[in-house]
């Protein structure tokens, strides 16, 4: 299997791995390097600090010194993208993530005992599937107030659903197969029979999946940001950024365009990869839903 | 013995490969064969053999990357196939080139009416108008023996058995009454029981119409029941063709004495069921000579190593087999 | 007679899903820490007032007798009232239903009319260069978010060449199809990508099967295989995939009305949320739920007509 033969990282299994790569997943990986790096060091890569304001240099467009220009308060541009990396890489991957661990427990298990366990889900399934996402999590930041902790008490409440429903569907295929019957009759643990077995088998729709949904969770929280619901100013979050740039789209263009651009250029990143992984693990016309 | 030009179809040497990630294999190889109006030739072989590719290769339906015709002429009443631009050669295969395929359940589109589908091809290269195409269509499938086709001609085929639905096939391929028909294991999929009946009524309508018949079957009971003359193909060659009597009263090739033993015989005294022995051959790794050699209990050391070709043994009846005096009938 | 039972069934299936729909509204308000009422009148609270405002919205009730109340006031069509606008819910939000329809149909018209030419494509010419250019405008596309999306073509038309209004409704129903085309191409290119990559896997798949074997064995033309046999087969996956997707149409439509000034429901959400709003969130909440739920049941009797073998089940 092909996850196990990264875990043992010997350098010869994993250049293997890597020449196996799609011309897709390679560049996608490798942008995602870079945007990761220019996060983590972001102190040596950013010119600036993000949250100083310079009146005397206000409302500058893009040049050598300032290579995005600066905003209305002076404050440099592409310092605060590179910044605004560690924001959204960070968030969107937790709030990716973390969902999916549980989602495709509960999602797993469900498939695996059915009865009542499985309708009471599906019925929350399908609950959470007649809510357009975002207003689910606009209702709850109205509960609970904007902010970053909302986003992920908001998001932790309710993305799991769709990892519940790939890995249910999946346990569903797989509990039938003669090596579960066969761990069953040796008289393992249930959970052992889960979570060592069954497990690595369907996980690939979810990692598939997890990739789109990290693009779609950046939108998100870059989308309330903009909205004014989710991380606030001064912090260089992407999407709050082309939001305070708004009022000045006609003169400078600069400031709500190029963070905008991150936003493209990162999910681009992790869409590149996800198809990568699709094709990697056979799962040819799976569409990027 | 038919003449060369009384052939209706004439394949000649016909090579089609396959180029696969592990290398390329040859699915035809050097294949010859003869069809006369009026006449049925069954090829048989078993799956692997080429003889569904074969069919395909004739209508020119081989998937282009990866496969390709890449040797060999198609003659179809003087006219080489293969030289045809694909819009001639689509206007072939709707009106004089016809096909019955081996799955009914998956042959006709779900969604939608049998009876357009039917009569599908005849509004495309005969023009004919929706009136007379439904009118028509119902004739068809009343000459394929379905009850009630006028009611039955707007139903979906979710809606029909599977032996109703492969002669809702057949009818489709009559339509326009092709001068050859190629039919691809057209009872396979079918229950026992019906396979007579669609055989019957394969054969009723190339009576009428006078039609020629290639019949691909991997059941050599099926071939000898309906076909004037057979072909035996094995690893993509034609390894013995000659007129059905012929064929079975004295087969002069290894691999057809091999199928016949394998067959339980109703009728005879109870005898032992001899398998072929060996492996199917691996097409990729093909050894130059013949490719029976390794499971063959007549073969010597040339007969790997010399490269094969058909041989005319008796008058009509060919094989390539370089030995087919070591064949008796029986002999382990 | 076939058709009235599958539609029941899916009828029933609904219930529960709806029950749980208004329980989640109603607990938009429940769940609010502090006192809701005191949030909503915001500084200009007094006694009385507080007072009078508990009795009406019965907070001095148990909880599960104002769900009660809230479900059975649901049913009749009435959302409770917003104390902020003055005026019943069903009215503030009646008003603005048919607008964010407009915007949605519209997207959606306009993305399968992107999508649709663009998936035959990369279907016919699979795994060859055009397709992988497809593909990866796919990848980009969906990266790019709905709102920078929207100002970047509110910079383009606004700025550069004015062709069209860059905010508001219009009269009229020619004047909506000028004013909310910069939203409506907004949402068609945010959802395009995935319906070219499913349109195209189902195409795909269709492409596969037996009977386009069978088709081109009578001589039929690529195209009209592909315009009678493969697209009408594909559009059931099609169909799935564009009701599924109706949650990120709605979403597309909150951001898209709040950028362009559109009065519908979806900026009316985003500005109850800032004046904290409660009723009129909990009155939203339903209608969305219902929307999606609707366009469910839409998409399912719409392949009842495709596909008859549906109705076997």
């Amino acid at each position: 299997m092909p996850t196990q033969a990264i875990l043992i990282a010997a350098p010869g299994a994993v250049r293997r791995e890597v020449a196996r790569w799609s011309v897709t997943l390679k560049v996608g990986s490798l942008m995602l390097l870079v945007i990761v790096l220019a996060g983590i060091f972001a102190p040596l890569v950013a010119p600036f600090d993000p949250y100083f304001q310079d009146y005397d240099r206000v409302l500058l467009p893009p040049s050598g010194t300032h290579l995005f220009g600066t905003d209305q308060l002076g404050r440099d541009l592409f310092s605060r993208v590179i910044y605004g990396i560690r924001i959204d890489l960070m968030v969107g991957f937790i709030i990716t993530f973390v969902p999916m661990i549980y989602g495709v427990a509960i999602g797993a298990l469900a498939g695996y005992y059915g009865g009542v366990l499985d309708s009471v889900l599906m019925r929350l399934l399908d609950t959470a599937i007649a809510f357009p996402f975002l207003v689910l999590i606009i209702v709850v930041i109205a509960i609970l107030g904007p902010g970053v902790q909302s986003i992920y008490i908001a998001v932790f409440l309710v993305a799991w659903t769709m990892y519940a429903r790939l890995a249910r569907a999946e346990m569903l295929v797989e509990r039938s197969k003669d090596y579960m019957l066969a761990a069953k009759t040796l008289g393992y643990p249930t959970s052992r029979i889960i979570f060592r077995h069954a497990l690595p088998n369907i996980i690939g729709s979810s990692v598939v999946f997890s990739m789109a949904d990290f693009v779609l969770n950046i939108l998100l929280l870059s989308g309330l940001s903009f909205l004014g619901l989710g991380i606030q100013p001064p912090e260089p979050e992407w999407g709050a950024m082309v939001a305070e740039g708004r009022d000045f789209i006609f003169e400078n263009w600069w400031i709500c365009t190029l963070p905008g651009l991150a936003i493209v250029v990162t999910g681009t990143a992790l869409s590149l990869i996800g198809d990568g992984l699709a094709r990697r693990f056979g799962q040819r016309h799976q569409a990027i839903l | 013995m038919p003449e060369n030009h009384q052939a209706l179809l004439e394949v000649r040497g016909l090579v089609t490969e396959f180029s696969l990630e592990q290398g390329t294999i040859a699915a035809n190889a050097d294949v010859h064969i003869r069809v006369r109006a009026g006449q049925t030739l069954g090829i048989v072989g078993e799956s692997g053999s080429g003889k569904s590719v074969l069919c395909r290769a004739i209508l020119r339906l081989i998937p282009s990357p990866p496969g390709r015709i890449s040797a060999g002429e198609i003659l179809f009443d003087g006219t080489d196939l293969l030289t045809l631009s694909e819009a001639e050669m689509r206007r072939v295969r709707g009106t004089r080139i016809k096909m019955v395929f081996q799955n009914p359940m998956t042959s006709l589109n779900p969604v939608r009416r049998i009876g357009d589908q039917i009569t599908e091809g005849l509004s495309v290269h005969y023009g004919v108008s929706k009136r007379d195409a439904r009118d028509q269509g119902v004739e068809l499938l009343r000459r394929v023996g379905i009850p009630s086709p006028e009611s039955r001609v707007r139903e979906y085929p979710h809606q029909w058995s599977g032996g109703m639905l492969q002669r809702a096939v057949i009818a489709m391929a009559m339509a326009g009454e092709p001068q050859l028909l190629l039919a691809d294991e057209p009872t396979t999929a079918l229950d026992v029981t019906i396979q007579d009946q669609i055989l019957a009524l394969l054969l009723e309508l190339q009576e009428r119409t006078h039609m020629a018949m290639l019949l691909v079957s991997h059941d050599l009971a099926v071939v000898a029941e309906t076909c004037d003359q057979v072909a035996v193909m094995y690893a993509g060659r034609i390894m013995e063709s000659a007129s059905t009597k012929a064929l079975f009263d004295a087969p002069m090739h290894p691999y057809t004495v091999g199928l016949m033993n394998s067959i339980p015989d109703m009728g005879a005294a109870a005898e032992r069921l001899v398998p072929i022995s060996g492996q199917p051959p691996d097409l990729l790794h093909l050894a130059p000579g013949c490719p029976f050699a390794p499971r063959c209990a007549h073969a010597s050391s040339d007969c790997a190593e010399t490269p094969i070709a058909l041989n005319e043994v008796a008058p009509g009846h060919h094989t390539a087999c370089l030995y087919p005096e070591r064949i008796t009938r029986g002999a382990p | 007679m076939q058709f009235l039972a599958y539609i029941l069934s899916r009828l029933v299936q609904m219930v529960p899903v709806l029950f749980l729909v208004v329980l989640i509204a109603f607990l938009a308000m429940e769940l609010v820490p502090g006192d809701p009422i005191m949030l909503m009148l915001g500084g200009r609270a007094n006694e009385t007032m507080l007072a009078a405002l508990h009795a009406e919205f019965g907070l001095d009730r148990p909880a599960i007798t104002r769900f009660f109340s809230f479900i059975i006031n649901a049913l009749q069509g009435d959302l409770g009232t917003s104390i902020i606008q003055r005026q019943p819910v069903s009215v503030i939000v009646g008003e603005r239903i048919e607008k964010t329809v407009f915007v949605i149909v519209y997207g959606a018209v306009l993305a399968v009319l992107v999508a649709l030419p663009l998936a035959v494509i990369a279907a016919m010419k699979h795994d060859r260069p055009v397709d992988h250019v497809i593909r990866i405008g796919g990848m980009i596309g969906m990266s790019m978010p709905p709102f920078w999306l929207a100002l970047l073509l509110i910079l383009l038309f606004g700025l550069g060449l004015g062709w069209f209004p860059i905010g508001g409704y219009g009269e009229g129903f020619f004047g909506h199809l000028w004013h909310l085309f910069l939203p409506g191409l907004t949402i068609a290119l945010f959802l395009s990508p995935i319906l070219v990559a499913s349109l195209r896997a189902a195409m795909l798949d269709v492409m596969g099967e037996d009977y386009i074997e069978v088709a081109r064995s009578k001589g039929l033309s690529p195209r009209r295989i592909m315009f009678k046999h493969v697209l009408r087969n594909a559009l059931i996956p099609a169909i799935t995939v564009l009701s599924i997707n109706i949650g990120w149409l709605l979403s597309g439509a909150v951001i898209v009305e709040y950028v362009f000034s559109i009065p519908g429901m979806g900026s009316l959400l985003v500005r109850s949320v800032g004046s904290r709003d409660y009723p009129v969130i909990q009155g939203l909440t339903v209608v969305f739920a219902l929307f999606v739920m609707l366009t469910n049941l839409a998409a399912d009797l719409s392949y009842m007509l495709v596909d008859r073998r549906v109705l076997r089940k």
